[in-house]
């Protein structure tokens, strides 16, 4: 069943997954400030709907998306103008980091700009063959101002994030899956399935127990060692209040496979 | 049909196989940019056409190209910003890879001499059949360069480690009947039926399902590179679940039970 939320945004509900899919083939996908926004409402719809588990973000074969809408950003004059016009909009971006449930990019073509800051806001990556990643804002006299900075030096380290960010070198999928920046390779024609297939298998799992290490995890990113180990703990401890904690180590003596009830 | 892009490369299509062929008989079909450019444009229209089943490359005249032109070469080093390692990346290298990634056959119908760039070109090439009297030359050390265009990582994973370097450092001739005995061409025949043999091997495949040959070229490629046996039969099954979807599948398997040939459709 696919519906459309906004005929920019495609939206789908797979068994408990929700996969959104980005739509604007005849701009390869540039992140127009109204596609941020659909997205972003319709990942918000998912986190919310107590039947989805998992999500799947995806763009089209050609492109997962080739950056911001440039056209939109060309008559933007002035700092105190990009402020004005840009920050309301980018703060946007910083929701996706507020979801809670697991979102897995399906990323084939270009991840470039804000595509690749796009999918490296979410927490994993399954890349086609042909996928292609880079921050190439330098190169039109700008720098990224989605996180591609931020998230890409956390994650490929410090050399490799100054030399994509200064010269705009892109990289290939195999390169990113070595550094990394993804979890997957997959031919080009599976990269969707391949990443609902990652997200059916985070729904498997005890909802509680997912979100919780997903929030974990991000915490490890974005804090010093003592405060993730402390918040971590506190997640663990909290996790023994969970009816599927019990049903979980029940069904391990018992030798059966749990039954989750997300509680 | 017949279309020339430039004299110097023909480009004909019959019978679902497009042919091109290097024309500058006098020079040994030395390459030039134009010809370099001409067959890059070639396979791409080449790669989204559906009516093209196969390439076939080969030449006019007694060799089939003695490497990049010198004269063309001397002209663009006169300029001071030139460079070597640029010329490669700019023209060689993506011809280089565009055959490899073009996923329909590439045939290469070696008509005579192969040298340098022509060499890497026609090692670049999926299926070889070759002239008797043809020869493979890689001359780079005698004018202190390395082999290039590809040819340093082909050739040891056709002939083996020992032999590639005993041809790139000795540059001595390789015989078709050395070049067939090592591996690095499937077909060896008298220099007037090589393209015949190429059109009949290029005819053969054109009958077969277009997505399974595809696929098996990117699987055969990967295999170069892939970390082990494990890795690779997990890609395997990745394809498999792809290609056991497709109406060509079930139509291989239909005509196999009627007993009859098999149409595809490429679907």
């Amino acid at each position: 069943m696919a519906q459309t939320a906004a005929p920019e945004v495609l939206v789908e509900i797979d068994g408990a997954i929700g996969v959104v899919t980005l739509n604007r083939p005849q701009a390869l996908n540039a992140l127009s400030i109204a596609v941020v926004d659909a997205m972003i409402e319709a990942l918000g719809g998912f986190d919310r709907d107590p039947k989805i588990k998992a999500m799947v973000l995806a763009g089209l074969p050609k492109a997962f998306a080739a950056g911001a809408d440039i056209g939109e950003l060309k008559n933007v004059t002035g700092a105190a103008g990009a402020e004005k016009q840009l920050a309301h909009h980018l703060s946007h971006w910083d929701k996706i980091g507020l979801l809670k449930k697991p979102i897995v990019a399906a990323v084939s073509g270009f991840a470039l700009g804000g595509g690749c800051e796009l999918a490296m806001a979410c927490d994993m990556i399954v890349a086609s063959e042909t996928a292609v990643f880079g921050q190439p804002e330098v190169q039109i006299g700008v720098m990224p101002g989605a996180g591609g900075t931020q998230r890409l030096t956390k994650i490929v380290g410090k050399a490799l994030s100054m030399e994509m960010n200064l010269t705009g070198r892109r990289l290939t999928a195999r390169e990113a899956l070595s550094f990394g920046l993804v979890n997957k390779v997959v031919p080009v024609e599976s990269y969707l399935s391949e990443a609902k297939k990652l997200a059916h298998s985070i729904a498997a799992q005890p909802p509680l127990a997912v979100q919780a290490a997903k929030a974990s995890v991000r915490a490890a990113v974005d804090s010093k060692l003592s405060e993730g180990l402390e918040f971590e703990r506190q997640s663990f401890f909290r996790l023994f209040d969970s009816a599927d904690q019990k049903e979980g180590m029940k069904a391990f003596f018992e030798k059966r496979k749990p039954v989750w009830s997300g509680n | 049909m017949t279309e020339t892009a430039t004299q110097e490369l023909l480009i004909e299509q019959k019978d679902g196989v497009l042919i091109l062929t290097l024309n500058r008989p006098e020079v040994l079909n030395a390459l030039t940019m134009g010809m370099m450019k001409g067959i890059k444009e070639a396979l791409k229209k080449a790669e989204s056409d559906k009516s093209v089943k196969a390439i076939i490359i080969t030449a006019s005249g007694r060799a089939f190209c003695a490497g990049a032109d010198l004269g063309d070469l001397k002209k663009r080093q006169a300029v001071k910003s030139f460079s070597l390692g640029d010329e490669l990346r700019d023209h060689f290298n993506p011809l280089v890879a565009q055959i490899r990634k073009l996923e329909k056959p590439v045939i290469g119908a070696i008509n005579g001499l192969a040298a340098g760039a022509g060499a890497s070109i026609i090692l670049a090439t999926d299926l070889k059949v070759c002239a008797e009297k043809a020869t493979f030359l890689n001359a780079f050390v005698r004018v202190g360069l390395v082999p290039d265009s590809g040819m340093t990582y082909s050739l040891p994973r056709f002939a083996g480690y020992s032999k590639a370097l005993e041809h790139m450092w000795l540059a001595k001739p390789v015989t078709a009947e050395q070049a067939l005995s090592w591996g690095w061409v499937n077909k060896v025949v008298p220099a007037e039926f090589v393209l015949v043999e190429a059109q009949m091997l290029a005819a053969e495949l054109a009958k077969m399902p277009p997505l399974a040959l595809a696929l098996t070229k990117r699987a055969v490629n990967r295999s170069l590179e892939a970390p082990s046996l494990d890795d690779q039969m997990e890609y395997e099954a990745q394809l498999q679940e792809i290609l056991g979807r497709t109406q060509d599948h079930s139509e291989g398997v239909t005509a196999f039970l009627e007993k009859r040939p098999a149409q595809f459709k490429g679907e």
